[in-house]
């Protein structure tokens, strides 16, 4: 699997900060990839970096193996869906999607419209205008738009910022099967950790401008490699300055059963969710733990004094960090 | 951007200030004939002891001064009355008379003077061209008041007079105040416009109330004479700041 | 409150009643009678003035105040959109650029004639550095022509076009003018496809601001054109000064308000109640 996109040695440096910090990475063809981090992390910058609204300060950018450094926006065969979708508003939909084909002058424009309008199941809606429809259908015109001009990296900003929860779940399981039939390497960008482990072939944890960690969603969520991926990916807590995750630590008013490492705790706040239960206690040192329990392993009250234990084995450490 | 668009931009702000500049560098040619010879403020001094120059200086500053004051008070205190409450009616009305050209206000406030002046004993004068100052620049002074209004809250006033002040007294103690870099800035601006009018004061003015630019229209038609060089520089130094001072008072 | 609210109100709208409407309605009344014997009037009440606004000379003046105002409200719009586009790109100095477009506009304007008359005339700056330079033998007959008065128009009247389309610039999503390069398109096909039309509301606003003042031009045309190019304004003044014709002043004044407030109107109806 050769990388469609490459980063090597990437910097943007700001007269106030420095946004991205020595970035390489590689997208393999045909992936969905995602850049995760919290606001401020560099991964919308990185976007504009790749898409090329923004110089790099220090390093290079490859599409297909070629340097792409020195060229303008236009001249990247690189598609982006911008956060809030940048319809041209005196253009119809199908305005809208042919324009990039019309920059290139594409032998069969009609008939391409026609595919796309298909693909994201807008049939029938071409003469409408931006301001006619709704949300939902913006973004579609904001990806068919894209996809028409058959780019070889698709960069998406944060595009399910801007819907409600179950929208969100519904639209990101329609981009993930976009993206698997057409095949074309999407480069996603999202501060929603949950979204970025549902749908991502690779997750790249980015903060402060750097590179965190690089991996499938199962290895970033089970083997972080630094203490801020713990902590963002997922729930984490502390406990004797070992790392666990809440489906880890198990809640019993007796102890273990082995020499597993345990400690006491009071109940916070027990929360019953059906076929699980979450509960919320209280360590001596006034720190909170939150613990996941199967239905069968509670409920507890609140107040309660319990103990809490887990195997050593799924402690996760991370070795004291440079600030 | 461009270097096209910079070398544009370059190009229209010298078409757009080219003339002034050379005006106003002539203004100190020491000869009358348009070629440098050299700096002289000759001109300057013969502004300044030509009698009908000072004399029309001095008939556009009263004019201006008077138009200002009764245009500023009756046009505050309009804005004040449509932030109270709309009136279809007399925001038409004022903006007819901002859309009105100037030759037709000129001409039907002389048809509407004449027409007056057969049942009252009244010439043409100053206070005919003051008057008319006052009717077409009344329209500038509501807008900028008014925008400034809408800026302030409402509720203000209301706490005034829950506290125990009239309505009077709310707008004079509360709103008034806040109000005074608007009203400043709408008092330039009229002023400005007063001081250079020629076209409408022109035509309702009497025999011995000319002012500054109808002197300077009468010079401008005759030939070059560098008088008027120095005259027109020191009109626009002085507009210029006026205008800048209001545009700072508008904003602050 | 209404009767304080009303007292407010009162010095404006007496000034607009007294000064305005019974000036409107005197011309009004005296476009239909007749002209005395020594430039005065009186009856008989005729609508002799609006017959006469049919004559072939005086359709010919209003087809070329027509046409000079259309050809400076384009040379208008032509040289400020890339005026505005520059002040739109300019970044923290954009106030200044707009300071420089709005500031001389707002001086004299009699004064700002005064000196392009002072650049064209037969013995002016321009000609007298062309003969001294030896380019020409004879002064250029630059002023006291339509290409005179057009200049003069679009001179005097350039900031309206320039103001209302840098703030339509100004309002333009950015992300649309990037999603247009990301498309493919190059910097001038974006202006051409994305940016101009998404400004057509400043260009139209603009557009209105211009061609009503040029329509009812005076003392412009009146300087630049000398008698040679005489426009609607002049027309005006002339029938209430030299020609003393004052029933026939009055009909044309009202055939220019008849075409101005239409206009005057349809700008209205784009910006509801914002001057300031």
């Amino acid at each position: 699997m050769e990388a469609v996109l490459a980063l090597r040695g990437v910097s943007k440096h700001f007269p106030t900060h420095c946004a991205v910090d020595n970035l390489s990475l590689e997208v393999e063809r045909g992936k969905l990839y995602t850049l995760l981090g919290p606001s401020g992390c560099g991964k919308t910058t990185t976007l504009r970096l790749v898409a090329g609204f923004d110089q790099p300060t220090e390093g290079d950018i490859y599409l297909n193996g070629a340097r792409i450094n020195r060229l303008r926006p236009y001249e990247r065969n690189i598609s982006t869906v911008f956060q809030n979708y940048a319809l041209f508003p005196h253009l119809s939909v199908q305005g809208n999607i042919e324009f990039g084909l019309r920059r290139k002058k594409h032998p069969d424009i009609t008939r391409r419209v026609r595919e796309m309008l298909d693909l994201v199941r807008l049939e029938g809606k071409e003469s409408r205008f931006p301001a006619e429809i709704s949300g939902g259908e913006r973004q579609r015109v904001a990806l068919a738009r894209s996809l028409a001009v058959a780019p070889d990296v698709l960069l998406l900003d944060e595009p399910l910022s801007a819907l409600d929860q179950k929208l969100r779940r519904q639209v990101r399981t329609e981009l993930r099967s976009l993206q698997r039939s057409t095949g074309v390497t999407f480069l996603f960008v999202t501060h929603d950790q949950e979204e970025a482990l549902s749908i991502s072939d690779r997750v790249a944890v980015m903060h402060a401008g750097r590179l965190e960690q690089v991996g499938t969603p199962t290895d970033v969520y089970l083997k972080p490699a630094t203490r801020f991926v713990a902590t963002f990916v997922g729930t984490l807590n502390w406990i004797n300055g070992a790392g666990l995750r809440p489906e880890a630590v198990r809640v019993g008013y007796s102890g273990p059963d082995e020499g597993r490492p345990c400690v006491r705790a009071t109940v916070v706040e027990s929360t019953f969710l059906g076929n699980r239960v979450h509960v919320e206690a209280s360590l001596s040192t006034g720190e909170r733990v939150v613990a996941e329990l199967s239905r069968a392993e509670g409920p507890f009250s609140r107040g309660e004094s319990v103990r809490l234990w887990w195997d050593p084995a799924d402690e996760l450490r991370f070795p004291a960090e440079a600030p | 951007m461009s270097r096209w668009l910079k070398l544009y931009a370059v190009l229209i702000f010298t078409f757009l200030h080219l003339p002034l500049l050379a005006l106003a560098v002539f203004s100190f040619n020491s000869s009358r004939f348009t070629l440098w010879e050299g700096f002289s403020l000759a001109w300057y001094k013969a502004l300044f002891s030509d009698p009908q120059l000072s004399e029309a200086a001095l008939n556009s500053l009263l004019v201006a001064v008077a138009a200002t004051s009764l245009a500023v008070s009756a046009g505050t205190l309009c804005a004040y009355g449509l932030w109270k409450r709309r009136s279809g009616l007399v925001e038409g009305g004022l903006y007819l008379s901002l859309a009105t050209p100037e030759i037709v206000m000129g001409i039907s406030l002389l048809a509407f003077y004449q027409g007056l002046f057969r049942f009252l004993d009244v010439r043409l004068g100053m206070h005919t061209v003051i008057l008319a100052h006052v009717t077409f620049s009344i329209a500038y002074v509501v807008f900028v008041v008014m925008a400034r209004l809408r800026t302030l809250d409402p509720a203000l006033e209301e706490a005034a007079m829950d506290l125990g002040a009239t309505e009077l007294e709310a707008f004079w103690r509360v709103t008034v105040p806040s109000l005074t870099p608007g009203v400043a800035a709408a008092a330039l601006l009229v002023f400005t416009l007063s001081f250079d009018d020629y076209v409408i004061t022109s035509l309702v003015a009497g025999v011995d109330s000319e002012t500054l630019p109808m002197v300077i229209y009468a010079m401008a038609r005759r030939g070059t004479n560098p008088v008027v060089n120095a005259v027109s520089t020191l009109v626009v130094v002085l507009l210029g700041a006026f205008i800048l001072a209001a545009e700072r008072l508008r904003r602050a | 409150m209404t009767r304080l609210r009303t007292l407010f109100l009162a010095p404006a709208s007496t000034l607009l009643v007294v000064l305005v409407l019974c000036p409107t309605i005197v011309v009004c009344l005296y476009s239909l009678l007749t002209r005395g014997a020594y430039g005065g009037l009186g009856p008989p009440w005729t609508a002799e003035s609006y017959l006469r606004l049919f004559d072939p000379l005086y359709l010919k003046l209003l087809a070329r105040s027509l046409w000079l105002a259309v050809v400076s409200t384009g040379l208008c719009l032509l040289l400020g959109f890339p005026l505005a586009l520059f002040i739109s790109r300019a970044g923290r100095r954009k106030q200044v650029f707009l300071l420089l477009v709005i500031l001389p506009f707002w001086t004299s304007l009699l004064v700002r004639i005064y000196a392009w008359m002072f650049l064209l005339r037969d013995t002016g700056l321009i000609n007298t550095l062309l003969m001294s330079l030896g380019l020409t033998s004879e002064p250029l007959p630059l002023l006291y022509n339509d290409g005179a008065v057009i200049l003069g128009l679009v001179y005097g009247h350039l900031p309206f076009t320039v103001l209302p389309i840098y703030a339509a610039l100004e309002r333009l999503d950015r992300s649309v003018i990037e999603a247009s390069a990301d498309l493919g398109a190059r910097p001038l096909s974006t202006l051409w496809r994305v940016i101009l039309p998404m400004s057509m509301p400043g260009i139209q606003a603009g557009g209105l601001l211009v061609f009503i003042p040029c329509l009812g031009a005076y003392l412009i045309p009146d300087l630049m054109g000398g008698g040679k190019s005489i426009m609607i304004g002049n027309l005006i003044q002339n029938q209430f000064t030299t020609a003393r014709d004052w029933p026939f002043g009055a009909a044309v004044s009202l055939l220019l308000m008849a075409l101005v407030l239409p206009l005057a109107l349809l700008m209205l109806r784009g910006k509801p109640g914002r001057l300031a």
